[in-house]
């Protein structure tokens, strides 16, 4: 192994943006907004130089519906946004998980609820980035918490959007975007990159939907003679249209269930201290930083505590979790929104466990302290 | 069999029969747009390998599926949006929109001005029947005067959209509209559109007769386009024809052609240009 170091000073958003051509993103779309607006101003200075397409569309829902498109076409593509662009971004969403194509979509939180704080960090849109679209639907959502994460991650988002053929959202907060951190990029030379599945093979008798075993289809590429219908409507495994209960079923129990059989190769985890934790504090992004922080703290004042931060949110770990949160006393979620992954643990929990939330949603990052005051407080009742 | 015979079109070669019966009710322009479009693809000898079709949602939406092609389905006003992706992905396939008045100049409205501006090398095929065909016969923008839709039940009292006006004053390279009842001339009308190098937009004066037909007592659909045909007329008339033959004083036919810079190309070239600098 090489020792040689690539140490760069990166920006969150600009690493997002040099992983994503790094995994092999040749397509962007995406629309200014506040504070995601630096991956797009990357991508248009990037893409060019490696013969890729940078295009600001009229809107949120064209940038969302172009990437779509140019992935159905074969190239790997991204949007990023905030909020309101999210919430907008959402329908579309919702066609690329049906229709199995291929997407990775970035969502730079901010303050909400609407037009919010723009240039506030928050952690709002968890709950949004499950459910946002309508219908049961898969959802993979990553969270990092540095900027060298930032970079791991989305390069590991294009990878299980092309392996699993489904949209991918990169959730991270305004001060994961604009904090400058030093990269190790020589850690990024040659990293694992994950292409898609082309259908090959013969082209009469084709089902573009038929579950070659593990619940992810190759896609049939246009101008390869297969030409199948892509439709949002619910299909058969011909790729038309169909209201059969049964053909319905079957489908969906495939697209839900390509995520589940995959846990594997999606779920990423980071536990620290937990052997011995009576507070397991769950926390994700910017505030899993202070979450560790507190950690620390409580472990100096003779409080054992540890950390369990899911890299991916969802499908959330559930089996990793359960595991830590069996011998703790107390499971903290600090979270920047009134209390929304919280939710999940308390599910996970089922009541056999404390389950208590620092929930602090009003433009300022949680701070350690705060989060350690709250596990004190909750430790004595 | 000579070449002729062999050259002859034959719409079973670019439809997938075995979708039939198809769901468009009887009287319906739509089929007839489709069958010029595929026979403009077939004159043009575009590879159906190579040919995108991509609609929106409504009764204009579910056209596409009919066709041989890599046909895409996508969500309600956004095919534009997508197919603008797949061609700058995918210049090499012939990309094709299916849209319709609801579908483009509604919902998808901001997409279709956009789309005319940057005059990437689309054909937009809008299938105007004046009305939300598929939920049940709304208003749309382009709803006659004093129609009764389901959601106008005293008449309708706004404006219509002349959506070639739209796509001229937003930048389209070329601009058409033909009727249904013309069927040659929309077949070369289609042929003209797609060999032009930039955005193209054709509105396609169908007929929606067994929803918007019977709710104002139009009659079947050979008397609505009867009825078309006396409010249109063609370019080619000039402008000395009078008031009287045209009440809604709208052209058929090319209505624009300007061989501005084409946006694919327009950025490559651009781009190589500042990157050697």
């Amino acid at each position: 192994m090489s020792t040689r170091q690539n140490l760069q000073n990166l920006q969150g958003n600009h690493a997002c943006a040099l992983a994503a051509i790094h995994a092999g993103c040749r397509f962007y779309a995406g629309y200014p907004i506040t504070p995601s607006s630096e991956i797009a101003e990357t991508m248009s200075a990037e893409l060019p130089k490696v013969d890729g397409l940078f295009i600001q569309m009229e809107d949120e829902i064209a940038s969302m519906g172009a990437i779509i498109g140019a992935s159905a076409g074969g190239a790997k593509v991204m949007t990023a946004t905030s909020g309101p662009g999210f919430s907008l971004k959402q329908e579309n969403l919702g066609y690329a998980a049906l229709t199995e194509i291929p997407s990775v979509i970035v969502n730079v939180m901010r303050g909400g609820p609407s037009t919010g704080m723009p240039t506030r960090p928050a952690q709002g849109d968890i709950m949004q980035a499950r459910w946002g679209t309508h219908g049961d639907h898969p959802t993979i959502a990553l969270t990092p918490w540095s900027v060298e994460e930032v970079y791991a991650e989305t390069i590991r988002a294009f990878n299980l959007a092309e392996l699993l053929r489904t949209p991918v959202i990169i959730l991270f907060d305004e001060v994961i975007g604009h904090l400058v951190e030093t990269v190790d990029l020589a850690r990024f030379e040659n990293p694992d990159i994950t292409d898609r599945k082309w259908a090959d093979g013969k082209i009469e008798g084709f089902r573009p939907y038929a579950d070659p075993g593990d619940g992810v289809p190759a896609m049939a590429r246009p101008g390869d003679g297969r030409r199948v219908h892509t439709t949002g409507l619910s299909h058969g495994e011909d790729g038309f249209p169909t209201q059969d209960a049964e053909l319905v079923a079957q489908f969906m129990a495939r697209l839900l269930g390509k995520i589940e059989t995959h846990r594997k190769e999606i779920e990423r985890v980071d536990i620290r201290s937990c052997d011995d934790a009576d507070v397991v504090i769950v926390a994700y992004g910017i505030t899993a930083r202070a979450a560790y922080r507190a950690v620390e703290t409580l472990r100096q004042r003779g409080v054992k505590a540890g950390l369990f931060r899911p890299v991916t949110l969802w499908p959330f770990p559930e089996d990793a979790f359960k595991k830590v949160a069996e011998r703790a006393r107390l499971v903290l979620v600090p979270e920047m929104n009134a209390g929304q992954l919280i939710l999940e643990i308390e599910r996970l929990v089922s009541g056999k466990t404390r389950v208590a939330g620092v929930n602090l949603y009003f433009g300022d990052p949680i701070t350690p302290q705060q989060i350690v005051e709250t596990a004190e407080a909750e430790l004595k009742q | 069999m000579s070449d002729v015979a062999q050259n002859q079109f034959n719409i079973r070669e670019y439809i997938r029969e075995n979708l039939f019966p198809h769901f468009m009710c009887p009287g319906c322009g739509h089929g007839i747009a489709l069958r010029a479009l595929l026979n403009a693809v077939h004159d043009l000898g575009i590879d159906k390998n190579q040919l995108a079709i991509v609609s929106g949602i409504g009764c204009s939406g579910r056209v596409g599926a009919y066709i041989d092609a890599n046909t895409f389905h996508t969500t309600h006003g956004r095919p534009l949006a997508f197919a603008t992706g797949l061609k700058l992905a995918r210049p090499d396939l012939e990309v094709i929109v299916i849209t319709g008045d609801g579908d483009c100049l509604a919902i998808g409205g901001n997409h279709l001005i956009h789309a005319c501006r940057r005059n990437l090398n689309l054909t937009c095929l809008m299938l105007n029947n004046e009305v939300y065909g598929m939920t049940g016969g709304q208003v749309s923008p382009t709803t006659s005067a004093d129609r009764f839709t389901t959601t106008t039940q005293y008449g309708n009292h706004e404006p219509i959209f002349d959506a070639c006006k739209l796509a001229e004053g937003a930048g389209a390279g070329f601009v058409g509209r033909e009727m249904t009842l013309q069927t040659p001339a929309l077949r070369d009308l289609i042929k003209e559109a797609i060999a032009h190098d930039g955005f193209s937009f054709i509105e396609v004066l169908s007929d929606c007769t067994e929803i918007f037909g019977r709710k104002n007592d139009m009659g079947e659909s050979a008397e609505m386009v009867l009825a078309q045909k006396a409010d249109f007329r063609s370019v080619s008339y000039g402008t000395e024809i009078g008031e009287t033959f045209k009440p809604r004083g709208m052209k058929t036919g090319v209505l624009l052609r300007d061989d501005r810079p084409e946006y694919a190309m327009a950025y490559k070239r651009h781009n190589e240009k500042k990157l050697k600098q």
